[in-house]
């Protein structure tokens, strides 16, 4: 085991995959010699070549549609977008090319190699343009797998396991979390599954279900119920897309009451879909509305960043007036 | 046009033109042999360099202000503000500006104050975008100076219909857009290009090259000789420019003005300059380039070369120079202290301005919102403010988190 922020443990993640096969190929705007704005890739270029991690052009429609070019002829594609706020360019490639390569060919062509890594998410006075959480635009596209890694040792293992996957796979990075998130990461080689979700707190009133940096949030929340003796369940979902259904389906059966957190807006956000699945499967135990909470519907803000987001005391706030319900 | 047939096969790569750099000041800011000075009035001239000094002054005030931690976020101009105010001075100060971000030099020769500047970078209750995006993302509608907004590029097709729209308008308008090389690389590059040369449309592309796109070097952003020669795939006008030579810079852009309005043609224009600061307060160039080559170009210093021109003709002095500093240094330093005070814009531009009226689903949004806060004001101490709530008092157990 070795102490590693975020950023160490995908660093070490992307040099696991680069070392054991000359395939994986890493890339995007800044990625070089001077290892990503935000140092993901440091030190790669230096140890596996300019062929195999290099700087791309400014163009992330260039570095997607390249990065499918690339995966289709077997090569293993990681391709970074600098932040999700400008994974828009490349919109068309991830949407109508990368997410059906397979199904389109009827899989004579994949593009399974590719992984797409980006930072998401606000907290860092970030404003309109470097906070937003663009998952649910992803999560609307069957053929891709969305996943979103919660501390350091999930970041490694799942980062491992999306390179490996014979799907693409959109790696959303919680930001706020790269140096924030300190923890024990083993050295070695080992996946996480993508699909399953986790449940991280045993409780049994209610279920609090979340991904990424917003795990902290709720678990935060959680305990500020716990010490009104109110026994929260926290699950993280990890993968979004798919999702695992059965296991926050099994938590409503025990809890009767669930909480959705996203830092993304309301409306059309992933939580609603969390939710109509869940009443769906749980409608008979449900004891109170499924709850979500989350941005308002609105761009992201940056003076009123604090008042926008889904703190713990919002969501704190919602387990009281469920469980009062 | 008339398709001519040869009986060899035979590439090209582009290699057959070459570019020249139109400049007219050297470095000790003496003309040129054979350089025409443009006619350009005293009074002109001054305002060209205060604007280039301004914007020198501010940006090594704010920068060190985001170094004491009084500001979340700052990028400079620094080295590029010839090119930036060159072309700014060029045109109709009704013609349309969309930039990039690091042309405040632009703003700041229209005439947008220290006090509109310092309220942006503060984002306090007077500033016009309202406290929503991070500092250096100015805009004027008195100004004609569009709001800027981060993702690279997007505003030069924008540009090209906004400057549709400016010829159809028929007032004689155009729109210069500003962005980097490394912009240029976008897909939104080549669409407004081409789109401006098939539907004849007055705007003017001003690329600064300053060779960095944050680490990435020219070298890595495009293999072919700059900017420039993608006109020709477009057949459009294009000139290349010293963009440290405030003189050469406002002489082309002021061609390529007539160009525009005159002939309804974009022009592409390409100034070479160099960013000598780090791409913004979160960069560090240390890690991408060495200090022997930021040296190089420093000696080619923008500011320098045009206030030895003024001085040369009678049109600047020392003293001036050490009075006109001196004085902008203090203006800012009290403009900050002033807009640091000021509250942040209220609670509702949560809600206003995404759409030209508030939503009930948003109003109930913002109501909850209200409720919580409320509930807990020291958690949120910008929204209790708003609400007039005292802090300290009332307070939730919970709400000191
Ligand atoms: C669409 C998009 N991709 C990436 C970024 C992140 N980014 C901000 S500035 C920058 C470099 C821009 O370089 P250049 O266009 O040369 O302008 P300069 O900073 O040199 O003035 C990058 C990659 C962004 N803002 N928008
Ligand atoms: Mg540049």
């Amino acid at each position: 085991m070795a102490t590693m922020n975020m950023l160490q443990a995908i660093n070490n993640a992307l040099d696991i995959a680069m070392a054991e096969d000359e395939k994986v190929i890493c890339f995007g705007e800044d990625v070089g010699i001077f290892g990503g704005v935000f140092r993901a890739t440091s030190h790669l270029q230096e140890k596996y070549g300019k062929a195999r991690c290099f700087n791309t052009p400014l163009v992330e429609q260039g570095i997607i549609g390249f990065a499918n070019g690339l995966a289709a002829q077997g090569s293993v594609a990681v391709a970074e977008i600098q932040f999700a706020d400008y994974i828009f360019p490349a919109f068309d490639q991830i949407v109508n090319e990368t997410a059906k390569f397979r199904y389109r060919s009827g899989d004579l062509f994949n593009v399974g190699g590719l992984t797409i890594r980006t930072p998401y998410g606000g907290g860092i006075s970030g404003g309109l343009y470097h906070s937003q959480s663009p998952e649910a635009y992803f999560t609307h596209t069957p053929g891709l797998k969305v996943v979103v890694p919660r501390n350091p040792y999930q970041a490694k293992g799942l980062l491992l396991a999306a390179i490996r996957d014979p799907d693409p796979v959109l790696f959303l990075e919680p930001k706020r979390l790269y140096r924030a998130a300190v923890g024990e990461v083993p050295e070695e080689d080992y996946q996480l599954p993508i699909g399953e979700a986790e449940v991280i707190k045993e409780g049994t009133d209610i279920t609090l279900v979340g991904w990424g940096a917003q795990m902290e949030v709720i678990s935060k929340a959680a305990e500020l119920a716990e010490e009104q003796g109110i026994a929260c369940e926290v699950i993280d979902l990890r993968s979004l897309l798919p999702w695992d259904v059965d296991t926050v389906a099994e938590s409503v059966f025990k809890t009767g009451r669930m909480i959705v957190s996203h830092e993304a807006p309301l409306t059309g956000g992933f939580a609603g879909e969390i939710a109509a699945t869940i009443q769906e499967r749980c409608f008979l135990y449900l004891e109170s509305p499924i709850t979500r909470v989350t941005g308002l519907d609105t761009p992201f803000p940056l003076v009123l960043e604090k008042e926008y987001l889904p703190d713990h005391l919002k969501i704190f706030e919602a387990i009281r007036e469920s469980v009062n319900f | 046009m008339m398709t001519q047939y040869v009986h060899q096969p035979s590439f090209m790569t582009g290699d057959e033109f070459s570019i020249e750099t139109f400049c007219l000041l050297n470095p000790d800011g003496e003309l040129y042999e054979g350089a025409e000075e443009p006619a350009l009035t005293r009074e002109h001239a001054r305002k060209l360099y205060q604007a280039m000094l301004a914007t020198r002054i501010l940006d090594e005030r704010m920068m060190a202000a985001q170094r004491q931690g009084r500001l979340s976020f700052y990028m400079q101009c620094t080295g590029e503000e010839a090119a930036v105010v060159g072309a700014a001075a060029a045109l109709d100060d009704a013609d349309m500006i969309m930039a990039q971000y690091r042309e405040q030099g632009a703003l700041m020769y229209r005439g947008f104050s220290i006090d509109e500047f310092m309220n942006q970078l503060f984002g306090n209750e007077l500033d016009y975008g309202k406290g929503r995006q991070m500092p250096i993302h100015y805009g004027s509608r008195k100004l004609h100076y569009m709001t800027i907004s981060s993702p690279l590029a997007t505003q030069i097709p924008q540009a090209t219909g906004y400057a549709y729209g400016q010829k159809l308008a028929g007032e004689g308008h155009c729109t210069l857009t500003f962005f980097g090389e490394g912009a240029a690389s976008e897909g939104d590059f080549h669409a407004a290009l081409n789109m401006a040369s098939v539907h004849q449309v007055p705007v003017i592309f001003f690329c600064r090259n300053n060779g960095y796109a944050i680490s990435t070097p020219s070298t890595e952003q495009f293999a072919a000789d700059g900017i420039a020669p993608r006109a020709f795939g477009y057949h459009m006008h294009v000139i290349r420019v010293d963009g440290n030579d405030a003189l050469a810079v406002y002489e082309a852009t002021r061609q390529a003005r007539k160009i525009a309005v005159e002939q309804n043609q974009p022009v592409l224009i390409e100034a070479m300059s160099y960013r000598l600061a780090a791409h913004s307060s979160s960069d560090d160039p240390s890690g991408y380039r060495a200090k022997s080559e930021e040296e190089a170009w420093r000696v080619k210093d923008p500011l320098l070369r045009m206030q030895r021109w003024l001085a040369k003709k009678g049109w600047w002095s020392d003293e001036e120079e050490a009075t006109q500093q001196e004085t902008l240094r203090r203006e800012v330093l009290e403009t900050m202290k002033r807009a640091e005070k000021r509250p942040p814009p209220p609670l509702e531009s949560l809600i206003s301005d995404v759409y030209a009226d508030v939503t009930p689903a948003l109003q109930r949004q913002l109501d909850q919102l209200k409720r919580h806060i409320r509930r807990y004001p020291e958690a949120y101490p910008r929204g209790a403010k708003s609400l007039d709530l005292t802090l300290s008092s009332a307070t939730d157990s919970q709400g000191e988190a």
